[in-house]
């Protein structure tokens, strides 16, 4: 690939830069330095709470640099990439002689290689070379693939080897890692992540991005029959749980249960378990009673538009709802935040909590409010997600797991045992080389020399 | 017996084998590392019967999961895969010494453990935990962590034994040769890489299945990416520019205080995972 390139140029150059493991053990520690800052500088808050801890300069210096939202920088994608790159150039560069290696045209020996290898060994043994090449050829070939077996001047030469393949491993590893890259990539351009909350007994058929206040239609729509949580007796929440229903075409088409560890997937979207709450009907019935006479007046209220007030007195707008809600230290419960604008006067916001139908007699107003007709209903949260990555990136998990095995435990191994015989003599040795200088190597020659020094000597 | 007396027994023992191997060191004698082996294997053994005593005690209580939900739960889980760990290599590379710096580290696991703000009740799990994925999750991990200890107790070995001929005397003499210590450094730190990589896989995977989300930035998954990414580098500086000993042992202690902020820092952060 870069024979043919002018050593000087440009490209050549470029390539190079982009072959070295420098440049890799550089971008891996500066991948690993940078992501600390993201763990250091809670992410993507609101940027009035920066403002406030940082002060408007340092703000402005940290929001240029993306720092709030780090992990989405184009500084911190750019280190990903020249990863990639990397790994891509490297690979290219380095797999002609590692295929070369794995499937050579002459598998070629040489026996002074073996000779000079530090873990030889050596020892002299009775029979003569022939008898000794009969018994230990068979008992090699069953330990290694490929045996040759060669006659030398004095006596006969033995090649064993195998694991060729295993050279491939750390290719696998950097494949992984360039499988979960794109993933990453396909999955934040063509995926979302975004969540609906949906009462009992109701649908949608939108839901709203997480990270910005755009809706996706999802095509068809998504019903929640039911939602259950229980609890232990400690207290502590033991299931949610919501029975789903996907509508199709005015069809009910897949119906499920999803508890938290265990989604509904259809057709590439995933809906999650992932919170509940508390909400009233729609239709409320807002009670006014006139203090001085005594009279009930009961009026429809929908939440956020105005009520007419009695008496011609003003208006009132439901404005919110709070399962709990805390009043000097006590949880009021299902409480209602709504605006009273009266007809004379200043507009005010007075609290009603439809469990204490009496509580608005504190505000010594002309009339006690209270709301009822409720109907709390229970809604399940759940977030949606669509991921069309998650298979490349699992394939890359796949890889990564198997390449690291083979990378660090299996290896290449070459092994030759010398039979030869001088003035009468017979010596044995033993020696093995692989690609890397490897203890194991050493391992495997000294449990093969002490199980032939036990036949032959 | 219950679980909990079990664990207050083995962590004397894990203490005792951890003087004995100490003093077998120092006055040079065969004996006590031996009586020190055989503790470890004693405590390691009772450090697993307490382990399935605790989950037997949990299914007793109605709410039966595998004791790896808490921090209490996965100290213990964690002293007993080192000292296995250890017994692994002593036995394996017939490799005594090193109880030296293998043994303290179960028992001051243990000790911490057993300290009261560590919360020893036996808890339900709660509905994000309740998944299979929990386990070998959890186990990964923690096995990954132990090797990582061991490097790391192999390298600070290294780094304390002076280099050249001339201080050959004393106990600090005694540590064995720096190619032994080099290679076992190497071997936990491939043996420890490849758990942490299953870890943070299944991790992924079971964050999916829950959340919806394989990787989302939250404090501890980004602090196991930089472990990882540091013992990336270590193995790259090692295989291919041929890096050995001084550098490889400070590379290796640097990635053990990410293991350590990994398991216990990543509590000072927000986040999800902060074990509480
Ligand atoms: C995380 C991103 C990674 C990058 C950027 C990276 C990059 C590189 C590069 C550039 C090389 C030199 C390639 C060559 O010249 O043949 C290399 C070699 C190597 N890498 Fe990685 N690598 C990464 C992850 C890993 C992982 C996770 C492992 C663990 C198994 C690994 C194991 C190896 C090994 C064993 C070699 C030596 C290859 C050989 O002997 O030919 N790499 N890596």
């Amino acid at each position: 690939m870069t024979k043919s390139s002018n050593p000087d140029g440009f490209t050549f150059k470029l390539w190079k830069f982009f072959a070295s493991v420098k440049l890799s053990v550089f971008i891996l520690l500066s991948l690993a330095m940078t992501s600390i800052i993201g763990t250091v500088i809670p992410q993507n808050e609101n940027p009035m709470l920066y403002q406030q801890k940082f002060g408007e300069a340092l703000f402005k210096i940290l929001n240029t640099l993306d720092i709030f939202d780090m992990y989405h920088s184009w500084w911190f994608r750019f280190l990903l990439f020249m990863l990639t790159v990397n790994i891509i150039v490297c690979s290219i560069n380095r797999l002609q002689a590692t295929w070369k290696i794995i499937f050579p045209k002459q598998p070629s020996f040489k026996i002074n290689q073996f000779r000079k290898a530090k873990n030889r060994q050596e020892w002299s043994a009775a029979d003569s070379p022939e008898q000794l090449k009969d018994v230990i050829s068979p008992l090699l070939s069953k330990r290694f693939s490929r045996l040759t077996v060669q006659s030398s001047e004095n006596g006969y030469i033995l090649f064993g080897e195998k694991g060729r393949w295993t050279r491939l491993g750390v290719y696998a590893v950097h494949l992984s890692i360039i499988f979960m890259v794109t993933g990453g990539l396909i999955g934040s351009i063509f995926g979302f992540d975004g969540f609906v909350n949906i009462p009992e007994g109701e649908s949608a058929d939108k839901i709203f991005l997480r990270n910005s206040q755009s809706e996706i239609r999802l095509g068809f729509e998504i019903k929640c029959d039911d939602f259950d949580f229980t609890l232990y007796e400690s207290g502590m929440p033991k299931e949610y749980r919501s029975s789903l229903s996907i509508i199709k075409n005015n069809q009910s088409v897949v119906q499920k249960d999803i508890i938290v560890n265990d989604p509904l997937r259809f057709e590439g979207i995933n809906f999650f378990q992932s919170s509940y709450g508390k909400m009233p009907a729609t239709k409320l019935t807002v009670t006014f009673t006139e203090k001085s006479s005594g009279l009930i007046y009961n009026k429809a209220a929908t939440m956020g538009s105005p009520v007419e007030m009695p008496g011609n007195s003003g208006t009132l707008i439901v404005e919110d709802f709070r399962p709990s809600f805390s009043f000097r230290g006590v949880n009021l419960t299902n409480t209602f935040l709504c605006r009273m604008i009266p007809n004379n006067g200043e507009p005010s916001h007075i609290i009603i909590p439809a469990d204490y139908p009496r509580f608005d007699m504190m505000r010594q107003g002309d009339f006690v409010i209270s709301i009822s007709n409720t109907d709390f209903k229970y809604y399940t949260g759940l977030q949606v997600t669509k991921d069309p990555g998650v298979p490349l990136v699992y394939a890359g998990f796949l890889f990564m797991i198997i390449g690291c095995y083979v990378t660090f435990f299996m290896f290449h191994q070459k092994i030759c045992v010398e039979i030869s015989a001088d003035k009468g003599k017979t010596t044995v040795m033993t020696a093995g080389i692989s690609g890397k200088n490897r203890p194991g190597m050493n391992t495997v020659i000294r449990r093969l020399s002490n199980h032939l020094k036990k036949i032959t000597q | 017996m219950t679980s909990s007396e079990i664990f207050s027994i083995i962590t004397f023992i894990y203490g005792l084998a951890m003087v004995l191997y100490v003093f077998s060191w120092i006055f040079k004698k065969a004996l006590p590392g031996k009586i020190a082996t055989a503790a470890t294997i004693a405590a390691a053994l009772g450090n697993l019967t307490g382990i399935i005593l605790r989950w037997i005690e949990s299914y007793q209580m109605g709410i039966g999961h595998a004791p790896l939900s808490n921090l209490y739960e996965s100290l213990i889980f964690f002293a007993m895969t080192i000292a296995l760990t250890h017994l692994f290599i002593d036995f394996r590379y017939k490799l005594r010494f090193i109880g030296v710096v293998a043994s303290p580290i179960p028992f001051l696991v243990m000790a911490y453990a057993s300290l009261p703000k560590v919360d020893d009740v036996i808890q339900p799990l709660i509905p994000a935990l309740q998944s299979n994925w929990l386990i070998s999750h959890v186990m990964a991990c923690f096995i990954g962590y132990s090797a990582f200890a061991i490097a790391f107790g192999v390298s600070i070995m290294f780094l304390i034994k002076p280099s050249g001929a001339g201080s050959q005397s004393g106990i600090i003499s005694r540590i064995p040769d720096f190619d032994i210590l080099d290679d076992l450094t190497h071997q936990m730190v491939m043996f420890g890489f490849l758990f942490l990589s299953i870890g943070i896989i299944t991790g992924a995977v079971w964050a999916n299945q829950a959340w919806g989300r394989y990787w989302g930035w939250d404090p501890k998954e980004t602090w196991s990416l930089v472990t990882w990414l540091i013992y990336a580098s270590l193995l790259h500086a090692r295989l291919m520019r041929g890096w050995k000993g001084k550098k490889i042992a400070v590379l290796s202690c640097i990635g053990f205080f990410a293991v350590i902020f990994t398991y216990f820092g990543v509590n000072l952060l927000p986040g999800l995972h902060s074990y509480q």
